[in-house]
């Protein structure tokens, strides 16, 4: 029952202390993938989606890349920054990985930053959405998306659709703060008026009072924003709050109508308009392709958009490895990742070299009913949308 | 139990209490044996470091529970702040010594817990089993919605960012491998050890033990029970508070889930499943926790189930057996290693008394009953 | 303000509901159940299986789910709780934790780490107006069941002849058993009707809030603050403290946001300071 690692230990205990002074850059036949990620805990929906998804692409495109076998290592940190920190370290020294992934959440993100700025380790964010992630350590990339960058479009279409008195409501930490702000910023560029921001703590059972509270402002609508797979409480509450009845508009990022939930959220829900990266319903035929071999793979899951995070993070991973011919030296893998194009379940996305972040399509979406089933259906894109709060 | 120390005349037992205090052989082998797993497993120093700070959290509630008979669910909250004391002034410090320091820094985290506990033992002398664990659980409660509302101080909810330190003593950079931070974790919790043990077998110690045996009585010779409850409840703070300091070096990070319900829950978990009251019950349980979840929370169940099933003789393979066991496998994985931890916990309720230190000793005592005639 | 006050109870009855085997259990035989959770979890959960995946009423799942989570803690009661009687607190709240993550795993395994809603029948959607103030037609209706849960709770205890035995034994299980009460089935009895309306509970609060296999931990500390302000000893007491939270809670985070969430815990920690045996309670007598 021991952890392998145990053992290998005893054999390598001498040889490990001579080459603590740094990694070893031997040219493996086996490039190992250490994901870590909230398997359990409230955050656990986002590390099951990664990790389904991540599995899918490596089922489909085999494990062979560029000579090298891959092999996936998922870790669970259960939502706690000190274990994802600790995770990380184990996984370079330990496990020997080559690259890091995952990371469900702002904080869990930041804690790995210095393992892999010492290390030299390449760590692919696939969730976390906080800007100001990849400035910490010039070793991370990301395959997700930013706050900023999902909410600014849908601040500006507010703004030009007729909406001119917005409160805010964002769970009360980093991503919630930088929706906020994004929101604010581009509402009132183009001419809105934010009344009021509310902030719900992270960990909340009920949020009739601040509902109410926006709901008695009387503005023209609401922009919600919750982690995701906490969007399923917020919207039957915003349902029961009758926000649509006193002719309020329920406006958000994709987050709140997490594609995963928003079959279970109930046809309260139709009309609700967001902005997001990605959806289930993205027209194109990568997209089919993909949503078809996750249900196979997955019955009883949708893919969302941390599905989406996963598959583009392990296909970064691939296509890096294909540029460096194998080779796992962490600088020049983040080098080959920088510029990298490519085309994704959710459209065109690319790496931005300077900040290492993603650029893709946001897209404008309306919650509508196909097939007896919810769906968030786009009508408008904001093309190659890079995040607007990076130089 | 006290009837046979009224029975014994004072040589003998002043003889007992004092053998108490001395060093026995299995713990030098002890410290000899947690110091060379330095040498023995060099890529596990981080797990290994994260087994001593919790093994130094439990033995803070083994300092109230064990031995003053206190219940607490709020010891992280003591954790907690020890943990963004030391946080806060590393990234004051700015990674330069003095408050950048790590061991200022424990200083710190110790003092400022140890001054919280100091002040909020007064709630806990009051009242029963039940209040004061409901008492520690509210202080704690409240401690990690102000981190959580502080956020200028300690980033909130997204934990507090950027504690760098300076090397310790000067000279040892805390490196990705752990080293210095296991070495340093060890040396801060053989000291911490060490004055533990000492104060628990010296006089007040023994005060201690009849407090938790009988508070009336304890009143009635004369012990003063409630200056020694919070003595008591005071170091403990302190000690969880170096607790919670280290985690926060070693890690380089402070978050709310630092100072959460759950780390208080789960290290009194790791206390009992060690053994209260014997210093070592905690140290213990926390390896033996943390070596269970790591193995459940890595383990690959599917391979396993694989390598079970080609191995299944044909007679055997018929419904259910297979899909039970595909169920058992399925229920190994990562996602939830909390089955097993709660049926060990269910368990050891059930049929083991007093951890695993309590189990080791029954098997000692049935082993060699002759040395343990005079065992109360 | 008339909004909020309503919003508040029905979260203080929810609570409620969900605590007072809890706090019967507790004051009966001293017995810590911090897995009480869970059975509320089970109550639930099998509440949202029943109206999402059979599309049954969800008149037929609040009975089910209570007599579900009854039978599963009469079960539980007869084969693993009856053996921890004698064993200290802390025995218990260890036991207890372990059964919650056994029973948080259980389901996680079964239905899933997602947040479980359901969907209600249009008439209890929806909101209407009294005395000018908006009042959802969900809440109402938790708070028309609890009511009326909480006067027949009243009723059984304080005029029959079961009320007063459990009385009784509660006051002084030695004397009661001398005087030919069998505590041990009245135990037995209360700790199924205790789970039962926890489970009750547990159905009632899918339509409210999230359901999760977290629950039973992410509520424990609601029902420890329910019972350490609204003491043991009657069933008053939790109710009025219930009503007390639930309004504080959502009055606070209302009116004062940046300070809501400590409202409820300054509460606790002031009333165990000032009442330790809880605010609601009688004298003791023990």
């Amino acid at each position: 029952m021991f952890h392998k690692g145990f053992f290998k230990g005893i054999l390598g205990a001498g040889v490990a202390l001579t080459l603590a002074t740094g990694l070893p850059a031997i040219a493996q036949e086996t490039v190992k993938v250490g994901l870590i990620l909230p398997m359990t805990g409230a955050s656990a929906s986002t590390g099951r989606q990664i990790e389904a998804a991540a599995k899918l692409f490596i089922a489909q495109n085999g494990n062979k890349v560029a000579g090298k076998t891959i092999e996936l290592i998922v870790k669970d940190d259960q939502g706690t920054a000190d274990m994802s920190k600790r995770l990380a370290q184990e996984l370079v020294v330990n496990d020997k990985v080559s690259i890091l992934g995952g990371f469900g959440l702002t904080p869990l993100a930041l804690a790995v930053g210095p393992v892999a700025t010492q290390a030299k380790v390449p760590a692919i964010i696939m969730a976390a959405g906080t800007s100001m992630i990849v400035d910490q350590s010039p070793f991370f990339v990301r395959t997700s998306f930013t706050l900023p960058q999902n909410t600014t479009p849908i601040a500006v279409w507010s703004a030009k659709n007729g909406i001119k008195k917005v409160v805010t409501l964002v769970s009360d930490f980093g991503p919630g703060l930088d929706a906020e702000k994004s929101f604010k910023a581009g509402f009132e560029a183009n001419g809105g008026q934010v009344i009021e921001q509310l902030r719900a703590p992270l960990a909340n059972p009920d949020f009739a009072a601040f509902l109410q509270k926006a709901k008695d402002l009387k503005p023209d609508a609401v922009f919600l924003f919750v982690p995701s797979g906490q969007g399923a409480t917020l919207m039957k509450q915003v349902a029961e709050r009758g926000l649509a009845q006193a002719g309020i508009k329920v406006i958000g990022t994709g987050d709140v109508t997490d594609d995963d939930l928003l079959n279970s959220m109930g046809d309260d829900l139709i009309g609700m308009i967001t902005s997001h990266n990605y959806s289930t319903d993205h027209n194109s035929p990568e997209n089919a392709a993909f949503v078809a071999a996750f249900n196979k793979a997955n019955p009883n899951m949708r893919p969302n958009f941390m599905a989406a995070g996963g598959y583009d993070g392990m296909a970064l991973i691939y296509k890096a490895l294909e540029k460096t011919g194998g080779s796992t030296d962490g600088v020049k893998l983040v080098e080959a990742m920088k510029g990298l194009a490519w085309t994704s379940p959710r459209g065109p996305i690319s790496i931005d070299p300077a900040t290492r972040d993603i650029i893709q399509n946001v897209y404008i979406r309306k919650v509508e009913k196909k097939n007896g089933q919810l769906y968030n259906v786009e009508f408008d894109t904001i093309p190659n949308f890079k995040d607007p709060t990076h130089k | 139990m006290s009837m046979s120390h009224l029975t014994e005349n004072s040589a003998g037992a002043s003889s007992r209490l004092l053998s108490a205090a001395k060093w026995r052989w299995y713990e030098i082998a002890f410290w000899i044996v947690a110091a060379s797993l330095f040498f023995v497993f060099p890529t596990r120093l981080a797990l290994l470091t994260e087994i001593v700070t919790l093994g130094l959290l439990a033995l803070s509630i083994d300092l109230i529970l064990g031995f003053a008979g206190i219940v607490t669910l709020g010891q992280g909250a003591f954790f907690g702040l020890g943990a963004y004391a030391a946080g806060i002034a590393a990234k004051y410090g700015m990674g330069v010594a003095p408050l950048s320091d790590p061991i200022v820094g424990l200083l710190i985290a110790g003092a400022v817990a140890g001054a919280v506990g100091f002040v909020t033992s007064f709630l806990v002398l009051r009242g029963s089993d039940l209040t004061r664990l409901m008492v520690t659980l509210g202080v704690g409660l409240i401690f990690a919605e102000v981190v959580n509302q502080a956020r200028s101080i300690t980033g909130g909810a997204d934990g507090l960012q950027g504690v760098m330190l300076s090397p310790v003593l000067g000279i040892f950079d805390f490196d990705l491998y752990a080293q210095t931070a296991y070495v340093y974790s060890l040396g801060t919790l053989f000291v911490l050890f060490v004055i533990a043990r000492v104060v628990m077998n010296s006089s007040f110690g023994l005060s201690l033990k009849a407090i938790k045996g009988n508070p009336l009585r304890s009143r009635a010779i004369g012990i003063p029970v409630n200056p020694r409850l919070i003595a008591t409840y005071t170091l403990a703070a302190a000690y969880a508070g170096i607790a919670g300091g280290l985690l926060a070096q070693t890690t380089q990070a402070a978050s709310p889930d630092m100072i959460a319900f759950h780390r208080s829950a789960d290290t009194l978990l790791i206390l009992v499943f060690g053994g209260a009251g014997h210093l070592y019950g905690g140290i213990i349980g926390a390896v033996a926790f943390r070596l269970m979840q790591d193995a459940f929370s890595s383990g690959s169940p599917d391979v396993w189930l694989a390598a079970v099933l080609n191995a299944l003789p044909s007679f055997l393979n018929f419904w259910p057996i297979p899909n039970v066991l595909t169920v058992i496998f399925g229920l190994m994985g990562p996602k939830y290693w909390s089955l097993w931890l709660g049926l060990v916990l269910v368990l050891l309720v059930l049929f083991v008394r007093g951890g695993i230190l309590g189990l080791v000793q029954s098997i000692y005592v049935r082993i060699f009953p002759s040395r343990n005639k005079v065992k109360p | 303000m008339l909004t909020i006050l309503f919003d508040g109870i029905a979260y203080g009855m929810l609570l409620f509901i969900l605590g007072i085997g809890l706090c019967i259990t507790l004051g009966l035989m001293n017995f810590i159940n911090l897995a009480h959770g869970a059975f509320a979890m089970a109550g639930g959960y099998l509440a949202v299986v029943m109206m999402n995946s059979y599309g049954i009423s969800i008149y037929w799942c609040l009975p089910a789910a209570f007599v579900f989570s009854a039978l599963l803690g009469a079960l539980l009661e007869r084969t693993l709780y009856v053996h921890l009687y004698d064993k200290s607190h802390l025995d218990q709240v260890l036991f207890s934790i372990g059964l919650v993550f056994i029973a948080m795993a259980i389901v996680d395994y079964a239905m899933g780490a997602n947040q479980q809603i359901v969907n209600l029948p249009p008439s209890l959607e929806g909101r209407i107006d009294f005395l000018g103030a908006s009042i959802g037609v969900y809440r109402l209706f938790v708070i028309a069941i609890c009511g009326l849960l909480t006067v027949g709770l009243q009723f059984v205890l304080a005029k029959t002849r079961f009320g007063s035995r459990l009385r009784a034994a509660v006051d002084d299980g030695r004397a009661a058993r001398g005087l030919g009460i069998n505590v041990t089935t009245i135990f037995a009895l209360t700790f199924a009707v205790g789970s039962g309306l926890a489970g009750l509970g547990g159905a009632l609060s899918t339509g409210i809030i999230s359901l999760d296999p977290t629950f039973p931990l992410k509520y424990m500390i609601y029902f420890l603050i329910v019972i350490s302000v609204g003491g043991t000893t009657t069933i008053t007491g939790p109710f009025f403290a219930s009503i007390l939270l639930g309004v504080a809670d959502v009055a606070g985070k209302y009116y004062v946001p940046a300070v809501g969430g400590f409202i409820i815990y300054t509460i606790m920690v002031a009333v165990l300071i000032l009442r330790p045996q809880g605010l609601f309670t009688r004298s003791t007598s023990r």
